[in-house]
């Protein structure tokens, strides 16, 4: 059996990093994140790999596009606010297709908020956040066991689309150690990429770029990134269903959020109430079809998220009017308890069936 | 060593129209930067970061890998690339906004780590791409778009001289200023690009290379006269020379 060590959340990410074989890291101090950058700090030189604490986290990011334009592994990690900052170079990263990976431990807001978890950065994660008709995959893990794993898929989702993959995530998972099994592959061979600028040797110049001046030129370059979205739409969902199958009440939870939802769940079923978990971990591209299956047969949907209830939307989209739609959150640093999720279930459950509709 | 005179089209610059003004500096330096990298015969390792501005555009004439960057970012992006190639050949092209204005953090770490990378900075004291709004280098009393009486000093602060700048800092190994005002001000350039490359390609680390350049379009002046602002006005205020040299401050 393969060892288990004892990690925090943000070494466990920056481990990971390491093992897919990210060739630079550039960050900047803001907390929760700061283990990351520590760890990097530490390990990168270590493995002859490039650490660089930028003047602020817009150098970082766009130290990330050069590395990228290299033909190199690049990640760079923030909290939400540094992940503002960002946002510039993450549209120009998709713009020029570029693979990276830029985690955000997420922090309460809006403004400088406070430095609890918090999940109130999802509009900013899924729906662009930066300017443009663009889009990056968003992984959002609920163990540090997934911190780990799902950064090695976010470098090799990076590098299949060339796009930049958020792995969203928060102060509590960055914070909380468990035990995980390292990832104990090797990182897939970096082929030599045709479109990077490492030097015109016996071919012709690359050059890279997200500026399209000519008339239709960009629309075309529009076209082509929505073709690669509708692919990693029908390729790259990912979710966990936990006691779907007969469920009247469904949640959709992610991350920290799906954890309690969890403990929420046991706590109903012990008392005879048949609620179900669909956990996102994909939150772009969304699991929309995997909801609406599901809320066929349930009395009612609950959303549970550390924010005003921004996720929220998505699932009413997927559900489509099906069924009622719940929420129960917390915001600026809140976590929800198990004990009014476990009351919402039970106040859903005593719902009747409306048929015929 | 290079050449005094090429006459040939130098093989790192492309044979295509320009859409500079004329007049404009731009082409003027790309020429000195493509044969700079002919002479050091390092076109196939050479990686151009093009700033956002006019010459957003230079990959269209630079034989070689190109990559644009973010308005500012542009040696932020150079570092990103060199430290994973360390054994290819980055320069950084900006103009006074994206280098003095909006990238002035990214300038001063990049110096300040000793970057092993070129950085060619085009002065012509004028926004160019958008339409003539004020530089940080703009003159005192330069009237532009966004100065349309002249730039007060009061209200806008002085012009930044970036040489003098980056001086203070203990990591550049060459730093020099140039004005392309006529023909010796250009050889003088070229000469000034090849130390800043030179020294690059022998592991010595940062070089800065400023070049007072004509924009008569937005400098409002026609072409002569935009050479002589150039070469008098401009260099009255940013005076031409070597400030840093093999790593050791110039004394004037």
């Amino acid at each position: 059996m393969a060892t288990r060590v004892l990690m925090t959340g943000n070494d466990a990410i920056g481990e990971a990093a390491i093992r897919a074989g990210c060739d630079a890291y550039y960050g900047y101090p803001i907390t929760p994140q700061n283990e990351i950058t520590a760890f990097m700090a530490l390990h990168m030189p270590e493995n002859n790999r490039v650490f660089i604490q930028a003047e602020s986290e817009i150098s970082a990011i766009n130290m990330v596009f050069g590395t990228a334009a290299a033909g190199k592994r690049a990640m760079t990690s923030s909290s939400s606010p540094g992940i503002s900052l960002k946002q510039e170079g993450i549209s120009f990263l998709a713009g020029a297709e570029l693979p990276a990976v830029i985690v955000n431990v997420q922090r309460g807001g809006p403004g400088l908020g406070n430095i609890a978890p918090s999940q109130s950065d999802y509009f900013q994660a899924t729906k662009g956040g930066g300017h443009g008709d663009y889009h990056q995959i968003v992984l959002a893990p609920d163990s540090v066991q997934e911190m780990h794993d799902l950064t090695i898929l976010a470098f090799k989702l990076a590098g299949k689309y060339r796009t930049p993959v958020m792995i969203l995530t928060d102060g509590r998972l960055g914070q909380m150690m468990e035990p995980l099994i390292l990832y104990k592959g090797t990182p897939p061979p970096m082929q030599r990429k045709a479109w990077a600028v490492n030097g015109a040797i016996n071919r012709k110049p690359n050059f890279i770029r997200s500026l399209y001046l000519v008339e239709g030129e960009l629309e075309t370059l529009n076209i082509k990134l929505q073709k690669k979205y509708a692919g990693i739409r029908q390729k790259e969902i990912r979710c966990e269903k936990r006691l779907t199958q007969d469920c009247e009440v469904l949640l959709v939870a992610y991350g920290t959020s799906a954890r309690i939802a969890k403990g929420a769940i046991a706590s109903v079923r012990a008392a005879g109430i048949r609620a179900g978990l669909l956990r996102p971990i994909t939150l772009w591209p969304f699991p929309y079809d995997a909801i609406a299956r599901i809320a066929k047969h349930v009395k009612g949907v609950l959303v549970v998220e550390m924010s005003s209830g921004q996720m929220l939307e998505d699932v009413k989209l997927a559900v489509n009017g099906h069924v009622p739609v719940f929420f129960e959150g917390r915001m600026g640093g809140g976590v929800p308890l198990e004990s009014s999720i476990v009351k919402k279930i039970k106040s859903i459950s005593r719902r009747k069936i409306m048929t015929g509709h | 060593m290079i050449k005094d005179m090429i006459y040939d089209r130098p093989e790192s610059l492309t044979d295509v129209k320009t859409h500079y003004c004329p007049g404009c500096g731009h082409g003027i330096v790309h020429t000195l930067i493509a044969e700079t990298i002919d002479s050091l015969k390092i076109r196939e390792r050479t990686i151009g970061v093009a700033p956002v501005g006019c010459s957003v555009l230079a990959y269209f004439y630079m034989n070689f890998d190109v990559t644009e960057a973010a308005h500012g970012r542009t040696p932020s992006v150079a570092t990103g690339i060199k430290r994973v190639l360390p054994d290819r050949i980055v320069f950084s092209y900006q103009g006074d906004g994206d280098l003095a204005a909006i990238g002035m953090a990214e300038t001063i770490h990049t110096a300040n780590r000793g970057e092993n990378i070129t950085v060619v900075f085009i002065n012509n004291a004028v926004y160019g791409m958008t339409g003539g709004q004020m530089a940080p280098t703009s003159l005192i009393g330069q009237k532009t778009a966004t100065s349309p009486r002249g730039r007060n000093v009061e209200t806008m602060g002085p012009p930044l001289r970036m040489c003098e700048l980056l001086n203070s800092l203990d990591k550049p190994y060459h730093i020099e200023r140039v004005a392309i005002d006529g023909p010796d001000g250009v050889r003088k350039a070229r000469k000034a690009l090849m130390t800043a490359f030179k020294a690059q390609v022998d592991g010595k680390g940062y070089s800065f290379v400023e070049i007072l350049s004509p924009c008569p379009i937005y400098q409002r002046l026609s072409p002569v006269d935009a050479l002589k602002f150039v070469g008098t006005q401009m260099a009255a205020y940013f005076p031409v020379g070597v400030f840093r040299k093999e790593g050791t401050v110039v004394n004037a």
